[in-house]
């Protein structure tokens, strides 16, 4: 697999958990106040960068084949989870953004530390950030090339989080449903062809055979965008009289 | 030591619902097609089609019941 993919795919997979991430920062921040905001997400960032070291350096003493193996099958769990989500989404409400995430505007205090936005900003960071760093560690492992991973994902860090500061109602135009459901397919594509290929398999055409699971996986999707959609149109079809 | 256990708890909760999510079934469903290609390829039969095709089959009959 070439360093190519293993950045568009971890830049692409970062992406989509950093403009969650964004979002919550920037309407916590907005509403909230900045200084504590930036308290809680410099610590969730902190947190976050220590649970990346331990557990890349752990998990790079353990043998590729079953590394790849776990590691692919855990992505394509994974990525299915997203396929679906993806597939449910699109269905239901086309390609569109992700929309504001509002927090309560409680009392705020004037001074010292506001520990509401501290701790929605450190858990937002936190949580989004464990789903990058997953992905990172998932992709960069499997792929022997954990720093491309990681550079691909502190590249979309810095794009999303920029763009966030600077465009904020650009961000919420992301249609997040759709680079879901790329995303998803990505993933699965991925993880089947590491998860297999950790077993002993060969795929046919070696590598070549990412694209041919990328195709699959995207008729797969389409197929299942009209599935949900049959399913929605169903009961009002049998409402109509004959 | 409840503070702990609650937390890990918690944790163990963030991570299946961040892998596993809503259906448990996918998951089951790559977990056996794995277990098949493995048999099969320690029978001298080409197997990697199996995962592909399970993984799509599982995804549309999730997506059906989901709508169902």
């Amino acid at each position: 697999m070439g360093d190519t993919s293993v950045f568009v795919v971890a830049f692409l997979g970062a992406a989509v958990e950093v403009i969650e991430m964004a979002i919550i920062v920037v309407g916590v921040g907005t509403i909230r106040g900045w200084r504590s905001t930036w308290l809680g997400a410099g610590a969730g960032l902190g947190v976050l960068a220590a649970l990346v070291v331990a557990l890349g350096t752990a998990l790079q003493a353990v043998p590729i084949d079953l590394l790849r193996l776990l590691i692919g099958a855990l992505l394509l769990i994974f990525g299915l989870q997203w396929l679906r989500k993806g597939i449910q989404r699109v269905s239901a409400n086309g390609l569109r953004g992700m929309g504001r995430r509002d927090a309560t505007a409680e009392s705020i205090p004037a001074s010292g530390v506001d520990w509401t936005a501290f701790v929605l900003a450190f858990k937002g960071v936190l949580l989004e950030g464990l789903e990058v760093a997953f992905i990172v560690i998932s992709v960069g492992l499997a792929a022997q090339a954990l720093s491309i991973a990681a550079l691909a994902a502190a590249l979309a860090f810095v794009v999303i989080v920029g763009a966030g500061l600077l465009a904020r109602r650009w961000v919420e135009r992301v249609p997040r449903s759709a680079l879901q459901l790329v995303v998803g397919t990505l993933l699965s594509s991925f993880g089947t062809f590491w998860s297999v290929q950790g077993l002993g398999v060969s795929w046919p055409g070696n590598d070549l055979a990412i694209l041919l699971l990328v195709g699959w996986y995207l008729l797969t999707a389409v197929a299942g965008i009209e599935l949900v959609r049959l399913h929605a149109r169903r009961p009002t079809l049998e409402k109509v009289p004959l | 030591m409840n503070l702990i256990l609650g937390w890990l708890r918690a944790f163990g909760r963030f991570w299946y619902g961040f892998i596993v999510g809503d259906d448990w079934t996918l998951a089951a469903t790559v977990v056996v097609a794995l277990v098949a290609t493995w048999w099969l390829h320690t029978a001298g039969i080409a197997a990697w089609w199996v995962v592909p095709f399970a993984a799509a089959g599982a995804l549309g009959v999730s997506l059906g019941r989901a709508g169902a």
